[in-house]
């Protein structure tokens, strides 16, 4: 996708974006802080799967650590600003990344994959089951935090998740989306493309495959986790399911639904998701069937995903001569 | 010393369970390459209509010897599921494992909401069925003896499959495919029939597994996305792929799960994953090498 291109449309979501809340009721504004912190969270994600070729199926571990380092920080240390808790939480998720990244990307695909599975799964089974540090099923309290310093007490909470908090989180995914498309465009998002489509050969033109992957890995816990703390926050509550295998299948079903070739197909996937998800667990109990079936559709007839289909779409229409 | 033989022999028991999965898994993956998410969803299949079997059963009088062998029919009946969802399976061979990986992920979300729609969303049990054939007792110990008929069962399948593999004919056409499908095909094996077979082989086991579960134990909407996770566990420390560490790997972690569950609760399932993670950074391979046989 050329630059412009990616501006314009970026520019455009995002004024769409922002302007979401002045139509539809603060219920529906609340309900969009979810696809922020998914969001954020697969800009990381795609960086690990899209762009280095490497499928973790234990992501929602870093969610996770996003999730329990906020409650952490502003339940038992008092933390009150939540600039402080993201902050923290994205070294401290960074920091756990580093060994556990160190042992995962020895290995890709399957064994990558069933690694990074059951770190999460290691995780998941300490939050479980040491509840008298964690709270176990019940997990533990987020408390509100002021964003920029700010109280914004005379707001409830609906009131502030689709007022304040919704512009803050859409400026932090503004933010996540231009350092993401920097890194994924500088030399490093060459390299671990080129370690993603021939790691011999990259390896052989003199790309240090292990120490770029690792990287990868790095920054995309870090993403994860600052996911965590805004899904975290929404809720009130950090809680082991948040790290549940299940959870970080939706987010591979996520940035397939929108297209991991693509740099914002991850964000589309989240938007859709969340979209979709909420539509239907209105409409049935059995949702879960409904989106299964989707993503089954989507594995078998749309590889690229939604961004990948708008393209091959557009391109016919528009039909410009070789 | 009777209560740790009372654990062991409840160890035993659910390794005999995971062992049918897990092989399952292990047959699917060697064969095909596919890491089959769905097999705990067989398992469940299989769990729940066992249930409801059992409640038949006992509604018309069937006589509770019957009950063991129809729970082992039914389970391979659930089987017949195996063809239509491995031609569905089909359409996405030919790409990358990540594709097949959440294609098999799909099938869980949608048996989910088959489970919930048939049998409802509370977990259905039956009433200490398990106690149908008696329990044998010696001083403390005892163990119900419908748990040695399934540990028994258990062993049989193992046996079964690995002669099966090992001696016949067909089993050489799997090992065959397994090891290289263009080859295989070259000399003519119809690996289109093979693949159906294998998957289908997978899922009776899972299914079969999950029928004779179900006197002992609930079945629940989780238990498939619990069961799955927990067969993974055993094919990643056996090794991918083999049937010698698929019953290796059962009985490791039926056993550290019984034994931890006694004295170091916390641990029961952390225990399990720390050594998943010790097996894949030490011996990527499992403790049982490459091969199916």
């Amino acid at each position: 996708m050329k630059a412009t291109q990616a501006a314009l449309f970026a520019v455009a979501g995002t004024g769409a974006l922002a302007l979401l809340p002045l139509a539809v009721p603060p219920f529906y504004a609340g309900l969009m802080i979810p696809f922020f912190g998914y969001a954020i969270a697969l800009l990381g994600f795609n960086l690990l799967f899209g762009y280095t070729g490497l499928l973790s199926f234990g992501h929602a571990m870093f969610l996770g650590f996003g999730a329990y380092g906020a409650a952490v920080m502003s339940g038992v240390l008092g933390v009150n600003s939540f600039e402080l808790v993201l902050l923290a939480v994205m070294v401290g998720s960074a920091a756990v990344a580093l060994p556990v990244g160190l042992l995962c990307v020895r290995y890709i695909g399957i064994f990558f994959g069933m690694l990074t599975l059951a770190f999460g799964m290691l995780f998941h089974s300490f939050l479980f089951k040491f509840y008298y540090v964690t709270g176990g099923d019940s997990g533990m309290r987020v408390a509100r935090m002021k964003i920029l310093g700010l109280e914004f007490s005379h707001y409830n909470k609906i009131e502030f998740l689709a007022g304040p908090f919704y512009y803050y989180c859409l400026a932090l995914l503004v933010v996540a989306g231009l350092v993401m498309w920097r890194v994924v465009h500088s030399p490093f998002g060459l390299h671990l493309r080129a370690i993603r489509d021939n790691a011999l050969k990259a390896e052989y033109l003199g790309v240090r495959v292990y120490r770029m992957r690792l990287a990868a890995f790095i920054i995309s816990a870090a993403f994860g986790a600052a996911g965590g703390a805004i899904l975290g926050f929404r809720v009130g509550l950090a809680d082991p399911e948040l790290v549940y295998w299940t959870q970080s299948g939706q987010l591979v079903f996520m940035a397939v639904l929108g297209g991991f070739a693509n740099f914002f197909g991850p964000i589309i996937g989240a938007l859709t998701f969340t979209i979709l998800q909420d539509q239907l667990q209105s409409l049935t109990q059995y949702w879960r069937f409904i989106l299964g079936a989707i993503l089954a559709l989507i594995v078998i007839g749309l590889p690229e995903g939604i961004a990948g289909f708008v393209r091959k779409m557009w391109r016919r229409l528009v039909r410009r001569p070789a | 010393m009777s209560a740790f033989a009372n654990i062991l022999a409840g160890g035993v028991f659910h390794a005999a369970v995971l062992f049918l999965v897990a092989a399952g898994l292990q047959l699917v993956f060697g064969v095909q390459k596919i890491v089959n998410l769905a097999c705990g969803s067989f398992y469940a299949l299989g769990a729940y209509f066992g249930i409801t079997f059992i409640g038949y059963a006992s509604a018309y009088g069937v006589s509770p010897w019957l009950i063991l062998p129809g729970l082992i029919v039914s389970g391979i009946l659930l089987g017949f599921i195996g063809p239509p969802i491995e031609r569905v399976l089909r359409m996405v061979y030919g790409r990358d494992e990540s594709f097949q990986l959440l294609l098999t992920f799909a099938l869980v979300l949608m048996f989910q909401d088959v489970f919930r729609f048939i049998w409802g969303a509370n977990p259905r049990s039956l009433d200490s069925a398990y106690l149908i054939y008696g329990t044998i007792r010696a001083g403390d110990f005892s163990v119900p003896v419908y748990n040695l008929l399934v540990i028994a069962a258990a062993i049989a399948t193992a046996a079964g499959l690995g002669a099966f593999l090992a001696r016949t004919n067909y089993g050489r056409l799997l090992r065959a495919t397994a090891e290289n499908r263009a080859m295989a095909e070259a000399l003519g094996v119809n690996v289109r029939r093979v693949y159906s077979v294998v998957f289908t082989l997978g899922a009776v086991l899972g299914t079969t597994a999950g029928a004779l579960v179900v006197p002992t134990a609930a079945a629940s909407l989780d238990m498939a996305i619990e069961f799955v996770i927990e067969a993974f566990a055993v094919v990643v420390i056996g090794g991918l792929g083999s049937m010698r560490g698929a019953l290796i790997g059962a009985l490791a972690v039926g056993l550290i799960r019984a034994v931890s569950i006694v004295f170091f609760p916390e641990l029961e399932v952390l225990a399990i994953y720390v050594i998943v993670i010790a097996v894949l950074i030490f011996r990527p391979a499992g403790l049982f090498g490459r091969s199916l046989a």
